[in-house]
């Protein structure tokens, strides 16, 4: 995980802003980001760290990505949203590293000139990130850690 | 007469689960280097039974997503990509 620290950790132009940070991530500077004068929706996502799945004991998270193809997917598929839904604005900010329960794994925030497109794009970009691109994340419980998504 | 070639060693980049069935965050190939992303598929399975489990995890060439039949060079940046779970 240290190593991918080693890369670029974002890809910004006046439209898209996406990042990878090891820091707690802020709603609001992916908020800010999306504002714009010709929209008038805006949706944000935030995915948060759970304490209870499938009935254990979370006790934190840790994220790795392979982070210059992270970013490189998650530059694609924001390029197909903005293409796909009319969408003006996105901002997707994903932590790396450890998380603790309740904080804050992803926020996307995305800005159109209606509501439901902007619905429309801020879900299919949480999909498509969660289906897509290469980040991993590790439950560690009271009892042991483990891969999600990896157990046979 | 000197005779002198660079071989070059082809260089596997490991994540997550991946890094943990191999044991290291990068696996070199030196020898019988596989020349398609299927076959270096094939050579993983057998080296670590392990990703049978798995099968079929996906593989990266240059950061991009790779197709069974794609060439292999020892150039290229290669990826094993486990399942992806972030969000």
């Amino acid at each position: 995980m240290m190593k991918s620290l080693s890369y670029p950790l974002s890809v910004v132009d006046s439209q898209i802003d996406i990042q990878l940070k090891a820091e707690p991530l802020s709603v609001m500077d992916c908020y800010n980001f999306v504002v714009d004068e010709h929209c008038g929706g805006i949706d944000l996502f935030v995915g948060t760290v759970r304490r209870w799945n499938k009935g254990h004991e979370i006790t934190k998270l840790e994220f790795e990505s392979y982070a210059p193809m992270a970013l490189s997917e998650l530059k694609k598929i924001a390029n197909h949203a903005k293409a796909h839904f009319e969408a003006k604005k996105i901002s997707i900010h994903h932590r790396i590293g450890t998380v603790g329960i309740t904080e804050i794994a992803v926020v996307i925030a995305v800005s159109c000139k209606h509501r439901s497109a902007a619905f429309d794009t801020c879900a299919y970009l949480i999909d498509t990130l969660k289906e897509k691109v290469p980040i991993w994340k590790k439950e560690y419980k009271v009892d042991g850690s483990y891969w999600v998504n990896a157990r046979p | 007469m000197l005779i002198s070639f660079t071989f070059v060693n082809m260089k596997i980049l490991c994540f997550g689960l991946a890094a943990e069935i191999i044991g290291q965050r990068e696996y070199i190939i030196s020898d019988e280097q596989p020349s398609t992303v299927e076959a270096l598929r094939g050579h993983l399975l057998e080296q670590f039974p392990q990703f049978r489990e798995y099968h079929p995890f996906m593989l990266a060439v240059n950061q991009v997503y790779a197709l069974a039949e794609q060439q292999l060079s020892s150039n290229d940046e290669i990826a094993i990509i486990p399942p992806v779970s972030g969000g």
